[in-house]
Parts: structure tokens; sequence; C-alpha cells
């Protein structure tokens, strides 16, 4: 059976450039950074050229990149780190309602220690107005974090108005770019933002390797005590392998990603386009400024991962931010604070194409998809103008 | 993460449908997770005759409607009360414990399409 991954915003195949930049790293080359003589020096400097290699990435300098254990550790050591250390300036942080649950349950961890947090709404596309931002801001605020872009919806924010409207304040900004990270141009002077969180896995790296960016000078409180890595800011032996994986990664994410971005933009804009030729299918998230590689949908009177099982069953690897695919039962956060009824948000679909996605892929999917939805909604109720799904459960309430 | 018979009913559910003159209509919701079920039943000589079911919901979901009309077909209306969420998921060689509820929106969309018959009857 034809085999078709567009689940590139869950994780991506390890590049074999970097896999091969690994490998003495997990063999001969497995000396502890910190050790002194040749083994050790050796697995130091390779660490060295990989922060350089991610900081060029970037725009940053090499001095200013903490290397973590994930994009959600690199999240969490930045909203922690930054509102514990400074906490005798105010105890108010902003984020959005868009963000990663590596950000929200963070928020939520630092509510319960005694911080305000402001959770900012988002307009139907899931862009968080600057002049929201700007509002919620009190003399107690000391951090605002708002994502880069959005891994359900594909939606880029408008980090570089947000930061600005941090730095006249002086307050922090941090921005969660895992899933924009090595997939569109970053310029951290340019976009103004004081952190930034990335993970290797989302630009052909491994996985168990992220990094956060911090600006030189910027004072963060540890998650992890212990000894002296990453310049005292995070304990543990580094992670070698991963780090070296993580630096070829991008340094081959930084030579090739004009490329990468013209071959899948326009399978993107072509599966968008004749998705939508589909009655009662929705592209959920901003019409252009989006992941080049990102095309989401809700598709209405079906639910999310019943399609994701037929089309899994067709051999097309897809996500769904639908309450079924999630433990929690509840459908999607960011697609509820967008606006979107929470029935329409149980049919959400989300394909994300990367470097292997090829045309014959996309005639696959524009094929496949519309049948497996016919397929559905000939079980479904709601297909030929039944109740409407809240009348349904209202009704179920009443009785 | 769903067993071989819960793929098999979801891929290849059966009596999807609508039955027009049904002698009982249960529908049942999850306002959670927005899964919602209805089912048809026929009733003759005190026996569930014919069944069918249209479900908005997940895979689970979609073989638990399935496996539940395939349950009570030929069963008297007791007997059909008996189903349970646990019967029905047993029936299926398991459930994912979170899907549970799924076998749970079943089995009461089955128990409401019998007191729907029971109601109507009644009132004859």
């Amino acid at each position: 059976m034809r085999k078709v991954y567009l689940d590139h915003v869950a994780t991506n195949p390890l590049h074999p450039e970097a896999l091969e930049a690994m490998l003495p790293y997990l063999k001969e080359n497995f000396g502890n950074p910190l050790s002194i003589y040749e083994l050790g020096l050796k697995a130091r400097e390779a660490i060295e050229d990989a922060r350089g290699k991610v900081a060029a990435l970037i725009n940053a300098n090499p001095q200013e990149i903490i290397f973590t254990s994930s994009g959600a550790e690199a999240n969490n050591f930045a909203l922690r780190g930054i509102a514990i250390a400074h906490q005798n300036k105010g105890n108010h942080i902003i984020v959005s309602r868009m963000e990663h649950h590596s950000i929200l349950n963070s928020a939520r961890f630092l509510e319960k220690s005694g911080f305000a947090v402001t959770y900012l709404p988002v307009d139907k596309y899931g862009t968080v107005n600057p002049e929201a931002v700007k509002k919620a801001i009190t003399k107690e605020t000391t951090l605002i974090s708002i994502i880069h872009a959005s891994p359900e919806v594909g939606t880029i924010e408008p980090i570089a108005d947000i930061a600005r409207v941090a730095k006249d304040r002086g307050i922090f900004f941090h921005t969660d770019a895992v899933a924009s990270t090595g997939n569109i141009p970053i310029d951290v002077n340019a976009l103004g933002v004081d952190l930034l969180s990335m993970a290797a896995h989302q630009f052909y790296g491994p996985k168990g390797a992220g990094a956060l960016y911090m600006k030189e000078g910027i004072r963060i409180t540890p998650l992890i005590y212990g000894g002296i890595q990453e310049g005292g800011r995070r304990a543990g032996t580094e992670n070698v392998p991963s780090i070296v994986g993580m630096g070829k990664a991008a340094e081959l994410a930084r030579k090739d990603m004009d490329r990468r971005i013209s071959h899948i933009k326009p399978m993107r804009d072509r599966i968008i386009k004749e998705l939508l030729k589909t009655d009662h299918i929705y592209l959920t998230g901003h019409p252009e400024n989006r992941l080049p590689g990102h095309a989401s949908f809700a598709v209405e009177y079906i639910e999310g991962e019943s399609m994701l099982l037929l089309l899994a069953g067709k051999g097309i690897y897809a996500a769904s931010g639908s309450a079924c695919t999630s433990k929690a039962l509840k459908a999607s956060p960011v697609l509820l604070s967008m606006g979107i009824p929470s029935n329409i948000a149980q049919g959400s679909v989300v394909f994300t194409l990367g470097e292997g996605t090829t045309e014959a892929d996309v005639d696959y999917l524009i094929e496949t998809l519309p049948q497996i939805i016919t397929r559905l909604r000939e079980i479904s109720p709601y297909g030929k103008g039944w109740d409407h799904p809240e009348d349904l459960l209202m009704q179920k309430e009443r009785t | 993460m769903y067993s071989e018979l819960v793929m098999e009913h979801f891929t290849n559910p059966r009596n999807v449908g609508e039955i027009p003159d049904a002698d009982g209509i249960g529908t049942e919701g999850n306002p959670v997770c927005g899964d919602v079920m209805r089912i048809y039943i026929k009733v003759k000589d005190g026996r569930i005759s014919d069944a069918k079911f249209k479900t908005f919901g997940c895979g689970a979901a979609i073989a638990v409607s399935s496996m539940v009309t395939e349950m009570i077909k030929g069963k008297t209306l007791d007997e059909a009360l008996e189903i349970s969420k646990e019967t029905v998921a047993q029936a299926l060689g398991g459930l994912p414990p979170q899907k549970m509820h799924c076998s749970n929106i079943g089995a009461e969309a089955l128990h409401k399409a019998i007191e729907d018959y029971k109601q109507k009857h009644s009132s004859r």
C-alpha cells in the first residue's frame, strides 16, 4: 500500500547527514564534555560547533543558545525561569490562547504559585492582536509569551509587532518557535525577541534535542540544578549525539530553506485549493500568514479521529485536533479560541508537508479524502439536515 | 489502539442508516467529546426485528453503534435492555479506557430507543 506521511508537524525523519554526524558520538567519541582529556575535548568541541550552527540558523550569538531536551523543556524553562527570576519586579505574565500545552501548563503552574496570568484571545484566524497585548500589560507584567507559528492551524503571529510592545515597556518577550524554526526564516534580532524556543526534530534533527535562545545578559532561574553545564543554567551531562545532530540539521535547514519552501508551498496551496472544493469544509488558520507546508481544515458533520483512521487505512498519515484524539476528550482549545463551534472543531484534520512529499502524494490525498468524507457523512446523522449536534446535546441536558 | 474487531466494525459498519417507520428511536450524546448516536429499532412479536444507526463520532463510537445493532437483532426487549457499556465493549474485544464512554453512549441510545418504543406502545 502507498504510504504518504503528511504529519511533519508531529515530527520528521532524521536527515541522513544529521545521522552521519551523530554516529561518531554514539560510538568512538563517547567522552563526557566536562572531561579534560582528548575524548572529553572532542565532545566539548562538537557541542560548541553545534551551538554555533543553531545560533546561525536564527542569527543569534552562540553563547545565547542553551541546549535542552526538547521544545517543551525550552518553553517551561523560559516561562518559569524568567517569571521566577524576576518576580521581585512583578508577578504578572501574558500568554495567548494559541499556545502549546508546555506554555499553558507552565502558566497554570505559575498561577498556582501565586502569579497572575492573562490568556489573550485571538481572532478567527488565530492571530494575536498587538493592541490587545498592550492593553493587557499591567505594572506587574514581567513576561509576555506568544507562539511564533501554530502547529495546529499554521498561523504565523505578528511577533515583531508584539515584541516591540513588550520592549517599549521593558518587559521580557518569549516566543515558542518550535513549529517554525528551521521551516521559515527567523532572525531573532529582526523579530526583537528576548527568548525563543526550538526543537531539532521539527527540522529533520533528532528527537530529544531542543534549545532556548536567550539574549545575552538576561537572568534566568534554572529548571534543573546540578553541574555547571550550559553556563550553569541547565545542569546534566549533555546529550552530545543529539546536540551534534541538531547542529547539523540546523546547518542544512539554513542552507536548504529556500529550496524546501519552494518545494512544499505550491503543493500546500494545491491541497487547500482542491480540498476546499468539497462541501462544508473550511480552512482553519490564516489564509496567507501560515507555515509553508501547513494545510489544516475543519470538516463539518464528521469527526476527526474517524477521518484519521480511514486515512491511515489508505496509508495517509495526518493529525487532528478533535476531542477524540485528545486524552482529555476535549476539542482543541486553539480551534475553540478562534471561535470555531465545537461541533465543527470536532472535524479537524491537519496535513503538514515535508521534504519527502511529492506531487503524487498530493494527488493521492486529493483523490482519497473526499471519498472518506462522503463515506463518514453517510454514517453521520448530520449530513442530511438533521438537528444541529449542539441541539441534540442540549436535548440531552433537558432530559 | 483498537482491537482488530473494533477496526473491522469501524471500517465495515453494519446496519448504517435510518428506519423511516421505526418503532423506537433513541439518541444519546456526550457533551464533553461531542459524540452523538441515534439508534432505530423495529419490534415484531416482542422481539427486535431490525435495527439501524447513525453516528457522529470516533472509530470506537462507530464500532460500538455497529456492534450494538448487531447484538440486539432477534432479542426480546428485556434481553436488549441487559446490554450495557461493559457487554458492548466485551463483544468488541475491549476498548481503550478513554473510549469506554463511547460504549456507554451506545448502550444509552439503545435503552432510550426501547423506552421510546414502550412509551409509544403504552399510549396506544
